[in-house]
């Protein structure tokens, strides 16, 4: 008779063999090698946190560490390959296979092991792709997860951070697999539940909080007059005539901008309760001021922030939070919300082809897909109309019959034409295609999609793709704003005049706005310092961004 | 030197514009509205292109004013000298040009006796591909200060911009008659970097950014008497106390300097074993000295003024 | 370091009386230019030393534009390049320009 539940029973003999390790389901820091090494078995598929932000830095180094006789050959899945010991498990040989999907801080060099063989990789995953994954057949036998505190019995609290947890966990613990939190605290009870004690298996104690890194900080000493021309022109051009209620900002300068810009700019023309009220976003410092303003209803977060845990606590009418009064956080919960409630994502990128492809992809960096593709992208599963979704499917399919015209999400791109190290936004050829052929992928790592894309900003206008007839008509628009790049200066020059005469492409001037005017005055805030001033002191700035 | 001509009022009220923040204005931006509206003369301007003579060989970009403005102007109606530094050209440090027209215009208010300098820090030190030069023109410059002050000349220093007032600037700062400085402002000699690269990083921990402010940042420096005035961050702000400062600063001779000798005596005495400015705050009474860095500015000038009301005449 | 000189026509001479004027700051990503009346009414220069080198084809087309669309007749720009982007670089000539016209 063939059992049905050998999962199971496999399961509870992982267990058993890490409970000789602990006192209930506490571990101490000095045992946690040998825990994986009891629970882990060769092959395994592997989740460690690993997430966006936190890292589950005491459990990758124990993972590092572990006797390559017991421990190998595994398969990592994971939102985000972001701590050297993530890519240190794969030269070690403790880990064979890789599906994730960001790699920012190790962009570099994981690169650098993808074109050596040092990884063999499964794919590259929006965080929402991945996580539907763990549910079908990514679905990992051990998870090693990152919390802040833990009570005796395995109740844990994710806190601000709370992240990708409640997906990672919920995959592995119901399909019979293990999970193993680190926590820099064991208390008599936690200020919340976020995870029940049920789903977790094994808790091991940290001698400091997990790792946590500022990443949608942005100091508005940084930004510059060209960023505050393009905020504006997103403003007026963009978010007004559309009634853009619902968004989510890609990080970047740009937005930070836009969001400075608010108070002020966004003030002047009278938009305060008609653009820019219900976010999916981090809590971003930069937003503090249009949230004092009273520009903003609510915010759902994909994770936190450093320094903003007060802020948002004395904000609960704007953000979502505990019966502790600290934020709660869920990117799978908040990317859906993107994905399907929010009418516009508009964010910054690295190169824009002829065609509105976008990627962040160069050739000599994979910093993978994160959430953007999900946020930028059309939602064709989506039924409920709103007034910026209608219209811009009007535009999009003027002669349609409308009640069988979708609407089409707002998918912005903004950017300056020439980026760091004054490379050009604007190319003809797309450096992902170049990577895609060197490690053989079956898809060009592309962020963005041409045909998803609604506007591409830059400080030489709008051009406006759902008012583009053909291909044609699209490159030109393209061209049309990407200004001194050589891609801009091979347009078509009586093309791309009589795009603006259509409204295709919009310049400043066209808008009523001088590109003087654009100037760091306008920022509500123009440091850190004024945001923790707007804030009432209640942002905490980490260190690095302090200048008093 | 030719008497400057008056110019016409500039159409804008120059009160409104003077609501500009210090730290993110340019050094010419800053001498335009600090002074009376219409009355700055700019001595060796970019026009006359004296720019470094040895940033060529490196390979880098010259500036028409090598990095500072000299000039003259008025201030309420009195005739005054100013130098203003760029900080974000080569950190505003000091090279053979910039350094010669600091020691020239010091030397003219020397000559001249009766208008007071005001000199706007903003400073890294010395440049490195000007090493030698650069210190020399350091030398020159501190001399000439104490030349210009011997002579009856009152010399305040303004000190607010992003490169702080280090190296050669925080030792020339050290001469003048009395210093303004605002929160973001940092005066020191070595700067934080090199500090932890020589003592290591327990001795300071140069990302440890609250801890370098607390170290040498303004409030720091108005606490411990190094600075003599405290300013919030518009150029209102810093006339203000540069008006103040010129009214109270006090003449120059010996006694100033043993004075001066005899109050960083004490003060090493009273201060020379705490380990971080907190304990020196706690120190000289403050209640709760690890508030001290969120105070917003006019809370906090109340506070130092209390707390040096002693006030010495050292300097 | 690269130098350049660049000479346009203009349709005529830029507004205002104002003999000189300095925006900008040398840095990275930065430049000062100076505006001097120096010129004919009808013509106009430029003299760039730039930290960026190769990019005289993108100068010409930026300052071609921008003597087309803002006639800064009579004026020569001299400047400085910390390697700014053609953005930046069109605003300060811009700034400049206006600084020239205006009554500052």
């Amino acid at each position: 008779m063939t059992t049905r539940q050998r999962s199971r029973q496999a399961r509870d003999a992982r267990i058993d063999a890490g409970a000789k390790l602990a006192k209930g389901k506490i571990v101490e820091a000095r045992d946690a090698t040998r825990l994986l090494e009891a629970v882990i078995r060769p092959g395994d598929r592997v989740c460690i946190e690993g997430d966006n932000q936190k890292q589950a830095d005491l459990l990758s180094a124990a993972l590092l560490a572990v006797d390559l006789a017991k421990v190998n050959g595994l398969h990592m899945v994971q939102s985000g390959v972001v701590l050297p010991e993530h890519l240190d498990v794969f030269e070690r040989g403790v880990a064979k296979r890789l599906d994730y999907a960001y790699s920012g801080p190790q962009s570099e060099r994981i690169a650098t092991m993808l074109f050596g063989g040092r990884i063999e990789l499964g794919a590259v995953h929006t965080y929402l792709e991945l996580f539907a994954r763990y549910f079908i057949d990514l679905t990992p036998n051990v998870a090693l997860i990152a919390a802040v505190s833990a009570d005796r019995d395995g109740n844990l609290y994710t806190g601000p951070n709370t992240e990708d947890t409640p997906a990672v966990v919920e995959a592995t613990t119901f399909k019979d697999g293990i999970v193993i939190a680190q926590v820099h605290e064991i208390l008599d009870k936690v200020p919340r539940v976020d995870i029940p004690a049920d789903e977790v298996h094994f808790v091991v104690k940290a001698d400091k909080p997990f790792f946590v890194e500022p990443l949608f900080t942005r100091d508005p000493g940084a930004i510059t007059e060209t960023q505050i021309l393009t905020a504006m022109l997103a403003i007026k051009g963009v978010y007004a005539p559309y009634g853009v209620r619902r968004l989510n900002h890609g990080i970047g300068f740009n937005t930070a901008a836009i969001e400075l810009l608010l108070p002020t700019y966004g003030e002047k023309l009278g938009l305060k309760g008609k653009v820019a009220s219900r976010f999916a976003l981090n809590p971003h410092p930069a937003l503090i001021p249009a949230i004092e303003s009273g520009w903003v209803e609510q915010v759902h977060c994909f994770g936190s922030e450093v320094g903003m845990d007060d802020y948002v606590r004395a904000r609960s009418d704007i953000f979502f939070t505990g019966p502790d009064g600290s934020l709660r956080s869920n990117r799978a919960f908040c990317q859906t919300a993107g994905l399907y409630a929010c009418d516009m994502f508009i964010g910054s990128t690295l190169q824009i082809d002829l065609a509105g492809n976008s990627s962040t992809v160069t050739a000599s960096r994979i910093a993978g897909f994160g959430g953007a593709p999900n946020m930028g992208c059309d939602a064709r599963g989506r039924r409920h109309p709103s007034d910026p979704w209608l219209q811009a499917g009007r535009e999009a399919d003027p002669d349609g019959p409308a009640p069988l015209r979708r609407g089409r999400k707002l998918v912005v791109q903004i950017g300056e034409t020439f980026g760091d190290k004054n490379v050009p936004l604007f190319v003809e050829k797309l450096d992902a295609l170049e990577l895609a052929e060197k490690l053989k992928l079956e898809l060009a790592p592309v962020m963005i999609y041409g045909d998803d894309v609604t506007h591409i900003i830059t400080e030489e206008g709008i051009a406006n793709l759902l008012l583009c007839r053909d291909e044609r008509e699209r490159e030109q628009a393209i061209r049309g704003v990407a200004g001194y790049t050589d891609v801009g200066r091979a347009r078509d020059m009586n093309t791309v005049r009589r795009l603006r005469e259509r409204g295709v492409i919009r310049r400043p001037e066209d808008l009523g706005i001088d590109p003087l005017d654009a100037d760091r005055s306008m920022l509500a805030a123009r440091s850190i310092r004024d945001l923790v001033r707007w804030s009432g002191g209640l942002y905490a700035p980490p260190s690095r961004f302090r200048n008093w | 030197m030719n008497t400057p001509q008056k110019k016409p009022a500039a159409k804008q009220p120059a009160g409104r514009e003077r609501t500009a923040i210090w730290y993110e204005a340019s050094a010419r931006t800053r001498v335009r509205l600090l002074l009376d509206a219409g009355t700055f003369q700019e001595l060796i301007g970019p026009e006359m292109r004296e720019v470094s003579p040895h940033l060529k060989v490196f390979d880098l970009p010259e500036q028409f004013d090598d990095g500072i403005v000299i000039g003259r102007g008025q201030l309420e109606g009195s005739p005054v000298f100013i130098a203003a530094q760029e900080g974000r050209f080569m950190g505003g440090a000091f090279g053979e040009v910039h350094g010669a027209k600091l020691t020239g215009l010091l030397r003219a208010a020397r000559d001249v006796k009766s208008q007071p300098v005001l000199i706007l820090f903003d400073t890294g030190g010395v440049r490195l591909q000007e090493a030698n030069a650069g210190e020399l023109a350091v030398a020159e410059i501190m001399r000439a200060v104490i030349e210009a002050r011997l002579a009856g000349v009152k010399v305040i220093g303004l000190i607010g911009g992003r490169s702080g007032c280090y190296g050669g600037g925080g030792l020339t700062a050290g001469c003048c008659s009395a210093l303004v400085v605002s929160e973001e402002g940092r005066i020191a000699v070595s700067g934080p970097e090199v500090i932890e690269t020589n003592r290591g990083v327990e001795e300071l921990d140069s990302r440890d950014r609250a801890l370098v402010w607390r170290t040498m940042g303004g409030k720091h420096r108005r606490l411990l008497g190094g600075a003599d005035a405290f300013t919030d961050d518009t150029v209102q702000d810093f006339r203000n106390a540069a008006l103040a400062l010129l009214r109270s600063a006090a003449g120059f001779d010996l006694g100033t300097l043993k004075a001066e000798q005899a109050r960083l005596g004490e003060r090493l005495q009273q201060f020379g074993t705490c380990a971080d400015a907190l304990d020196i705050w706690k120190a000289e009474g403050i209640a709760n000295p690890a508030s001290v860095p969120e105070l917003p500015a006019a809370e906090f000038i109340s506070l130092a003024d209390e707390i040096r009301r002693g006030s010495h005449d050292a300097r | 370091m690269e130098d350049l000189r660049l000479r346009y026509t203009a349709r005529q001479r830029a507004g205002g009386t104002k003999p000189m004027a300095l925006v900008g700051v040398v840095a990275s990503g930065n430049l000062e230019v100076l505006a001097e009346r120096v010129l004919p009414d009808t013509e106009c220069q430029l003299e760039i030393k730039t930290a960026a080198e190769g990019f005289g084809a993108v100068w010409d087309a930026v300052a071609a534009d921008f003597v087309e669309r803002y006639s800064p007749g009579g004026l020569r720009f001299s400047i400085n390049d910390g390697g700014a982007r053609p953005d930046t670089v069109w605003l300060r000539l811009a700034q400049a320009t206006r600084s020239m016209e205006g009554d500052q």
